[in-house]
């Protein structure tokens, strides 16, 4: 009986709180293991190689070191690996889906590939993108941000950049590292140069 | 089945300002959110492999030699979509404090003690029905300094990843009839009483097992509705 009934609402969000490292993002430090890694890499994974990294600042401008980050990807294809995505890839291991807590310097990376185009809902290109969750104590409900390339020619005719005033563009674009597969991008949850987060 | 995910079900949420809970002043963001539709991107989410969730991993008492100390307790319900639907395969993962209301975490400087028989993680994964369960300890309330003599309400963090990359939730599960409820100003950052009443369990005596552990019931939705629904069309 208990299936059938029509629920009333969501279950709201909490906050992640300070004390969640040990569960969700262990890394070796406690005994518990790790369900994710901040790499989204597998051996039989396609494309350019990078690795994404930056710092996450509060309002005051100080470092979070409490502070986890989750992507969710396309592959090099613009594929997702869920079945709802009726283009998969049925045998490529690749998932799309990394976490990474960020260390007591506020510091985060992610080794992933560059993801592919994905179509936005009138078919229209994207630019390559990353999604990105943040979660942190403080934060009641985790926040939705995008990561771009700063070398892709894709992002001046971006649909959902488009949706962005012009001046506020740049907080979702990491800058490439000269002459590395290093790209950056530091998310601010307050400030001059707020992150811009996304209402979805 | 397409499912679809109306921004209106987010109203269910704290905001993100809730100035009574201190650090959401400098972790809130001050621009409004830019609204979208979504795309292939917002519409998928992870899939997870065998690995991820191992034999056991459900039951928080049995990771240790010994037997942690406190009440052990059954936690189990369903996830749901918007619907009512079970959501099946999610992740589901937990972590708490112990019975005396401490975290291994190495930030947590309460003086209460350690178990050296419980570190307090756990994940499943919901089965075809949705349904999830998880054998643990009963949490203990515990000290925090938002403000003079602040006190958590016993809670269960749970984090739930659902059909999409829009369906994730990190919630709290509480306990009914908690007396720090009027007083927490987490529980509190939910405005609407009756979705803050949705992160309360409910004491579930048909699934109590004699001589052994009192349960928990506690249903998850998670957002996401059939894009085509059979009735009033």
């Amino acid at each position: 009986m208990q299936d059938s009934v029509k629920p009333n609402g969501i279950t709201p969000s909490q906050t992640v709180g300070p004390f969640f490292k040990y569960g969700l993002t262990p890394n070796g430090e406690y005994e518990w293991n790790d369900a994710f890694t901040n790499s989204t890499l597998t051996p039989d994974v396609t494309g350019e190689r990078l690795r994404i990294e930056g710092k996450v600042f509060d309002g005051d401008g100080v470092a979070i070191p409490d502070c986890m980050l989750e992507i969710w990807q396309a592959d090099a294809q613009g594929r997702f690996a869920d079945p709802q995505d009726k283009r998969a890839l049925p045998n490529a291991s690749f998932r799309g889906f990394a976490r990474c807590g960020t260390d007591k310097d506020g510091n985060y990376s992610f080794d992933t590939i560059k993801p592919g185009v994905v179509p936005d809902p009138d078919g229209k290109p994207q630019a390559p993108h990353l999604l990105v969750a943040v979660f942190a104590r403080g934060m009641l409900r985790h926040l939705y941000t995008r990561i771009y390339f700063s070398d892709d020619a894709g992002l001046a005719s971006d649909p959902v950049l488009a949706l962005v005033p012009a001046d506020r563009r740049a907080t979702l674009i990491a800058r490439r590292e000269a002459a590395k597969p290093v790209y950056r991008l530091d998310l601010r949850v307050q400030g001059d140069e707020e992150t811009v987060f996304f209402d979805v | 089945m397409t499912f679809i995910y109306p921004v209106d079900s987010n109203k269910a949420h704290p905001l993100p300002l809730s100035p009574d809970y201190k650090s959401s002043i400098k972790r809130a963001p001050h621009k409004p959110l830019i609204p979208m539709r979504h795309t292939l991107s917002e519409l998928t989410g992870p899939v997870y492999g065998h690995e991820t969730v191992r034999e056991g991993d459900n039951d928080l008492t049995l990771q240790h030699k010994g037997e942690p100390l406190g009440e052990r307790i059954i936690v189990h319900g369903h996830v749901f979509d918007e619907d009512g639907r079970g959501v099946p395969n999610s992740l589901v993962e937990i972590w708490q404090a112990n019975a005396c209301g401490r975290y291994v975490h190495v930030r947590d400087q309460h003086p209460a003690p350690l178990d050296p028989n419980f570190t307090g993680a756990g994940r499943t994964q919901s089965d075809a029905a949705g349904y999830y369960r998880f054998v643990t300890i009963k949490p203990g309330a515990y000290p925090w300094g938002n403000h003079h003599n602040a006190w958590r309400p016993a809670h269960i963090h749970l984090s739930v990843f659902g059909h999409s990359f829009v369906t994730r939730l990190v919630t709290q599960m509480y306990f009914p009839g908690d007396p720090l409820f009027a007083f927490d100003p987490i529980f509190n950052s939910v405005p609407d009483e009756k979705a803050r009443m949705r992160m309360v369990s409910s004491f579930d005596l048909d699934n109590t097992q004699p001589e052994w552990a009192l349960c928990y019931r506690f249903d998850i939705v998670l957002r996401g509705k059939n894009a085509t629904p059979m009735e009033n069309t």
